[in-house]
């Protein structure tokens, strides 16, 4: 892997501290004007999601981490991993359900999400923004019901619960914004 | 994709820009200080540890830092108080608070010392940005002011230590030597706690750069700089005139910029020789002509005062 000098720090860039993968948050370049020159960095462990500073003397190199994002199909899961594919060469990549954690009530079956590679592995999983999913369980609305008045709670086929207006039923299909988890509308197939 | 060829700064904002530098021209010229041009590229550059050039390979000759050593032969030819400002060239330096091509501000007054040149320049930046209370501290009390030991005597030891101390920010990266030690505790302990507009004098020996000792302490140099909101605005000098110690200077500097397994720096020998003939007891300072506009009009960086800077030049 390449090895990158301070001169070519930016936000995004993925670097390699202690053997862990990070991503450059800021970089702030500091020199008293006859002395030292400092790059002071904010990074975030693309593991643990952990902010830290770090100050670099100015033309000193760090070692590139091989992280890529690809978008990939998901395909399914056994309970124990979750399974992707790129569709270019059909290539999969089984990511575990600790990696997944609560993203996996957003993950639909041929959905395509953006994976992050580190070496090859999965190290993060992003869903679609938007999903459309069927409701599975939600309590009968009230005849009558408009789109404003109240919620109540509809579980979704992938095991989400989202608080939906009175009027969805049973077997609709919603279209739900995965960052807030929020119903948006209803969806046709 | 059509490249970004808008200039950074807005009309209004050169207007301004064009009305500070008409005002430090007034300046100058109330109390019969010359303006003065001199080559931006020259025969040599310099041989400062932590300053790198621009070289113009076709021409042979090196982008300019600092006029100082342009203006110094001036002196010793007899010019007298002089003043310009010019762009001038740092290779690597670009930031929020920097671009490799700066506009500095540079004046030399003779038979003035580093307190009378300090008065001069707090009455500039008053013009400038405003009156506002000016404080000064020397640069070892104001080590010791934010709890840090004293940077002249305590050992280097200590001073790691009390770096790695603190908390607030991550520790100074391996590899320093004492200076760059001081450096890293100036810029992030000291320099964010000082007045709002605050002269630091008295700098270790070891950072004299082209300052003279003082007499009565030769563990400092006659050297200070203004910092305000917490950027270093100007750095000046009650000039070292001797020739036998600025060669002496600059092969201490050039034995670390090998030591470092960097290329030595040139070393101009018509400066050494305009020192020997005499330049005469003066005192110089630089001050940065973007940063002092950005603080002027309150911008985030300096890059916003400039018409076009390093990333679309």
């Amino acid at each position: 892997m390449a090895s990158f000098s301070t001169s070519q720090f930016k936000s995004g860039l993925k670097i390699l501290l202690d053997g862990e993968p990070y991503t450059i948050v800021d970089n702030e370049f500091v020199k008293p004007g006859k002395g030292q020159a400092f790059n002071r960095v904010k990074v975030r462990n693309l593991k643990t999601g952990k902010v830290i500073d770090r100050t670099f003397k100015s033309g000193e190199s760090v070692e590139g981490a091989d992280v890529m994002e690809t978008d990939m199909q998901y395909l399914y899961n056994d309970g124990e991993f979750y399974y992707f594919m790129t569709p270019e060469d059909f290539e999969q990549h089984a990511a575990s359900a600790e990696l997944i954690g609560d993203t996996g009530k957003w993950l639909k079956e041929q959905d395509t999400c953006s994976v992050t590679l580190y070496n090859g592995e999965p190290l993060s999983v992003e869903p679609p923004l938007h999903v459309t999913l069927t409701v599975t369980q939600t309590d009968p609305g009230l005849k009558g019901d408009t789109s404003s008045g109240g919620s109540k709670p509809a579980t979704l086929e992938t095991g989400a619960v989202v608080q939906v207006p009175l009027f969805i039923q049973e077997g609709e299909l919603l279209r739900v914004d995965t960052r807030t988890g929020e119903y948006v509308s209803r969806a046709k197939e | 994709m059509t490249p970004s060829w808008q200039p950074l700064a807005t009309p209004a904002r050169l207007q301004a820009r064009a009305a500070l530098l008409a005002q430090i021209r007034q300046f100058f010229a109330q109390r019969q200080v010359l303006e003065v041009q001199t080559p931006v590229l020259a025969a040599h550059g310099v041989t400062d540890v932590h300053i790198e050039q621009l070289c113009v390979g076709s021409a042979e000759r090196w982008l300019q830092t600092s006029p100082e050593y342009a203006m110094k032969r001036l002196l010793a030819a007899g010019v007298g108080d002089c003043y310009q400002m010019t762009p001038a060239f740092r290779a690597g330096e670009y930031g929020r608070l920097h671009n490799p091509e700066f506009t500095l501000l540079e004046w030399y007054r003779c038979d003035y010392d580093a307190p009378a040149l300090m008065r001069e320049v707090g009455a500039l930046v008053d013009q400038l940005l405003g009156p506002a209370p000016m404080a000064s501290q020397r640069y070892a009390d104001a080590f010791i002011a934010q709890g840090l030991p004293d940077p002249l005597s305590a050992d280097t030891q200590v001073l790691w230590q009390a770096a790695q101390d603190r908390r607030d920010v991550a520790a100074p990266p391996d590899g320093l030597d004492r200076d760059g030690l001081l450096d890293w505790l100036l810029s992030t302990q000291v320099v964010p706690g000082l007045p709002r507009r605050c002269f630091i004098t008295h700098y270790p020996a070891s950072q004299a750069v082209l300052a003279r000792l003082s007499p009565q302490d030769d563990r400092v140099a006659e050297r200070f700089e203004l910092f305000c909101d917490g950027v270093e605005l100007a750095n000046g000098f009650h000039e070292l005139t001797d020739a036998t110690a600025l060669g002496e200077r600059w092969q201490r500097d050039q034995a670390k910029r090998v030591a470092r397994g960097d290329a030595p720096g040139s070393m101009d020998a018509r400066l050494l020789s305009a020192m020997a003939s005499g330049l005469p007891d003066c005192a110089g300072v630089a001050l940065g002509v973007d940063r002092v506009f950005m603080l002027a009009q309150g911008l985030d960086s300096i890059a916003q005062g400039l018409t076009f800077d390093w990333g679309n030049a």
